[in-house]
């Protein structure tokens, strides 16, 4: 196979045609099975992306019959068992089959192998096999979901959970241990792949961010995931075969399960939060037209949050019970890991500072992210310390902080991430001025949902309850606006894409004059990838160097 | 981190090489590094359970030795026994795959096969008289005894931790299977027996989350 | 492709010395030490799973990062068992105060928890 050098700034010169000439991976086969038993990484992303829309949709309905039920202060639109199964269904479904797959399954698998020069992930049968899987516990899940539900909330606490609660709790936790071997296997395969798979002169000083963001979530991927594995499975060990763990009459000890359970979900949301970080690096960079401000900063933070975030767990469990001593060290802990995401704030504003900054929407989403990121993860610092934290723990000022970082961040950055990556994926563009209407949708109704249930979760409301008093109203009439609002900025980029998927204009290979290996290939890529194996020779985000014509 | 930067040879690599990796060498390293993570993760998920126990063994330290006295010891050294003895057959395995033909690494499969086999017909033996005696959690337990709460406490994480160390062993025994099944066809030589080295330290691990599960559950009261 | 072939002579010694610690341990467990017994026994059996790891699954010649990967896993379950024992170990040390006593018990603060206003 010969070998061609050329470096993976974009040659204005060179145009690729509308449409690759020949086959890409989108019609080289047709049919049902060419896609079921596919190994093509492309096209296992695709998948990924039906599987996770639809779930997104599952939980988004919840949310959506959670907020209409807060519109009055009465609890008359559904029982209280009812809602406490609505707002479980929509955490497990938003936690473990949206937020925690999305980037990595979807934007990860089908970029990263062009991202690094490589033909293909290191095991792509395992690839295919983790979306089976991923299917395989999405059914599990909704079944019990639809079946009488579970209503102990996503965090399955026990007691309740084990001994008192008589929903399909294991059901729903057998679908949560399973969607975790979909996680572990996409893990093993970014690290293997990234480790072992990298294209001649790619080394790790150039990896793409997007890359070290997937390497850092990888981490958390394969030393967090078993640990919810093995605590969702004596959860459902005890419920089945009274094997007593957790049994209150055994010695069984709640705080234990906190301690598993919160062990693996607090790397969890940093899981969620580093993709989308290495996303936005992409995205900065490209509509700035400017080189990263302190590419190695950025890159050793994500491995130090996912390090980090592995130490901090017990600031969940303040009031649980947990000791003081041990309350004092996570707290502490607590404030250090805010400093790496910090770095990185700091550096992608430098990097905007004296660029070249143009607003598409991807760029909107990116800053968007910034923004909604700081409130999200200031907000953060201040659940931190102990004193506060102890007054608005179980109100609206938690769900508000982690609606920040999971809707405000984590959704914008895949949202911008497909976006970006769109015209590679399917080779067409998306109507830019409908995207940057329904960007905007976004940003407003997001605030508008979230903002006031600071104000809530600080003036006392707490979570998890239908039933509030009447001067609570105001502020949960104005978050159900938003969240209509926010509704209708999500449905748009779901209608305009399948829209642009047929009729789009057709895209170029390098329709954003983004730096990067992945946009020397054709939009869509060819099945293999690359003709020839690309050697790198410059740094990522090379673009000072390179300015392109404006239109 | 160093870099590995591998460059790209002219030569087609051998038909046992997946299409995506550059030469065979690269899918050695790719698959044996992909089983040490998975490791990891097995690491974990018994770890898990392993701190779950000691954050109880730590609270009822004298409860737990007494109801450790519950198992049979001479049962579980055989098993421990047993398993180490199919350790040393599966790297025996691997050693046939490196230099010998597929009469030795049948041999040596099935001897592994046979010997991880004992170990869950002996396992089964004590399950049953576990059952026997009441000693099973849940609303059929009987212990007459003091700290009967512990007690039960200490046989749920028997039960827990053998049951799944014994789920791993069956997938093993499937794996073992397949092996031999493969290993039959003439897969493997010294130039392609990645298959066998991988699935080697998947058993291997099996075996040292034993060596670990068998002082604490069965030695720990015996003085 | 380069593979590390270990004569299976070395194999068998290992072996060995693994039934050997076994028998050693089963031996010190009969053996009162008080609590020296679990240190003993864990001992041992970090010795037998390291002698594993080096010889049967070859460690030793497997590449920086897979060292690294166990290691690492390890390290976190060391993590997680010593974050769940500081909070067992010093669940007594500190308590918070029973809400009758916090009255008087901090200058200045109230029942409440809020600064008490001084009597007009």
């Amino acid at each position: 196979m010969a070998v061609t050098a050329f470096d993976s700034r974009p040659d204005p010169s060179v145009t690729f045609g509308a449409v690759h000439p020949g086959t890409n991976y989108l019609n080289a086969n047709y049919g049902v099975r060419s896609w079921l038993f596919t190994k093509d990484h492309k096209r296992i992303a695709i998948l990924y992306l039906v599987t996770i829309t639809i779930m997104f949709a599952v939980g988004g309905l919840a949310a959506l019959a959670i907020r209409l039920e807060l519109l009055t202060p009465a609890g008359d639109l559904v029982g209280d068992d009812t809602y406490n199964k609505l707002f479980t269904l929509h955490g497990v479904v938003m936690v473990f089959f949206f937020l925690i797959p999305a980037i990595p399954a979807v934007l990860g698998n089908f970029a990263l192998p062009l991202m690094i020069g490589a033909r293909d992930l290191a095991f792509p049968r395992l690839n295919l096999l983790s979306w089976y899987v991923f299917v395989v516990a999405a059914l599990f899940t909704t079944y019990a979901m639809l079946t009488g539900g579970v209503d102990t909330g996503w965090t399955f606490y026990t007691p309740y959970s084990t001994e008192a609660s008589n929903t399909n709790v294991t059901t729903a936790g057998l679908g949560i241990f399973i969607s975790g071997f979909s996680s572990i296997l996409t893990g093993l395969n970014f690290l293997v792949t990234i480790h072992r798979m990298r294209a001649p002169g790619m080394t790790w000083t150039r990896l793409p961010l997007f890359a070290w963001g997937l390497y850092a979530t990888s981490i958390i991927f394969i030393l967090g995931t078993p640990v919810i594995a093995i605590t969702v499975l004596l959860v459902a060990l005890e419920r089945t075969l009274h094997l007593g763990i957790f049994d209150p009459a055994l010695g069984g000890d709640p705080i234990l399960f906190q301690h598993l359970f919160w062990f693996y979900s607090h790397p969890a949301v940093y899981i969620m939060i580093l993709p989308a970080m290495g996303v936005t690096s992409e995205l900065i960079t490209c509509f700035s037209r400017n080189k990263i401000f302190g590419y190695h900063f950025i890159a050793a933070s994500s491995v130090a949050i996912a390090l980090l975030g592995f130490l901090v767990w017990g600031h969940h469990m303040f009031v649980s019970g947990q000791s003081v001593h041990a309350s004092l060290v996570f707290s502490f802990l607590s404030f250090f890991v805010a400093i790496p995401s910090a770095v990185k704030v700091f550096n992608w504003t430098a990097t905007l500072y004296k660029g070249s900054i143009t607003f598409e929407t991807p760029m909107l989403y990116a800053l968007g992210f910034i923004g909604l990121f700081t409130i999200g993860g200031l907000t953060g610092l201040f659940l931190a310390a102990i004193g506060v934290d102890v007054h608005v723990h179980d109100t609206y000022f938690i769900v508000a902080h982690f609606h920040y970082i999971m809707v405000g961040a984590t959704l914008m950055g895949y949202l911008g991430g497909l976006h970006y990556w769109f015209p590679k994926i399917t080779g067409r563009m998306y109507p830019e001025n409908l995207a940057r209407v329904a960007a905007f949708l976004v940003f407003i109704g997001f605030n508008l949902t979230f903002f006031p249930q600071f104000v809530l979760g600080y003036l006392g409301m707490p979570r998890r309850y239908h039933v509030y008093p009447d001067e609570f109203q105001v502020l949960n009439v104005l978050s159900t606006a938003g969240a209509s609002i926010l509704g209708v900025g999500y449905l748009l980029p779901f209608l305009y894409f399948l829209w642009a998927f047929r009729y789009g204009a057709f895209a170029s290979a390098n329709p954003w004059h983004s730096s990067g290996l992945e946009w020397t290939t054709p939009s869509p890529p060819p099945t293999e990838n690359f003709d020839v194996t690309p050697v790198v020779t410059n740094d990522p985000y090379e673009y000072p160097a390179y300015v392109p014509p404006r239109k | 981190m160093s870099a590995v930067i591998r460059e790209p040879s002219d030569v087609a690599p051998a038909p046992y090489v997946a299409h995506h990796f550059d030469d065979a060498e690269q899918q050695f390293e790719a698959s044996t590094l992909g089983m040490w993570i998975f490791l990891a993760t097995e690491v974990l998920f018994f770890g898990g359970a392993l701190s779950a126990f000691a954050y109880y063994y730590w609270q009822n330290a004298d409860a737990f030795e007494a109801a450790s006295n519950h198992l049979d010891l001479v049962a579980g050294t055989i098993n421990t026994a047993v398993l180490l003895s199919s350790s040393l057959s599966m790297v025996l395995a691997v050693h046939a795959a490196q230099t010998a033909g597929r009469g030795r690494q049948i041999f040596w499969l099935l001897v592994t096969f046979a010997l991880g086999a004992a170990f869950l017909g002996i396992k089964t033996y004590e399950y049953a008289h576990k059952f026997h005696e009441g000693l099973v959690p849940g609303p059929f337990f009987r212990y007459a005894g003091p700290n009967a709460p512990q007690h039960e406490m200490f046989i749920s994480f028997y039960f827990a931790l053998t049951g799944l160390h014994a789920l791993h062993m069956i997938i093993g025994l499937g794996i073992m299977g397949t092996l031999t099944v493969l290993s039959w066809r003439g897969w493997f030589s010294p130039a392609y027996f990645t298959p066998v080295e991988v699935s080697g330290l998947y058993w291997h691990f099996v075996d040292i989350v034993w060596i670990f599960l068998f002082p604490l559950l069965y030695l720990l009261g015996r003085h | 492709m380069t593979a590390h072939v270990t004569s299976p002579r070395t194999y068998v010694f290992v072996f060995v010395a693994l039934i050997a610690l076994t028998a050693l341990t089963v031996t010190a467990a009969q053996i009162d030490l008080g609590w020296m017994n679990a240190v003993v026994a864990l001992a041992i059996a970090t010795l037998k799973a390291f002698l594993v790891v080096t010889f049967f699954m070859g460690l030793r010649f497997s590449s920086f990062v897979s060292r690294v990967w166990l290691l690492a896993a390890v390290a976190f379950v060391l993590l997680l068992l010593g974050g769940s024992l500081d909070d067992l170990f010093t669940r007594h040390t500190a308590t918070y105060l029973p809400y009758e006593q916090m009255d008087g018990a901090v200058p200045g603060i109230g029942l409440d928890g809020l600064p008490t206003r001084p009597a007009h």
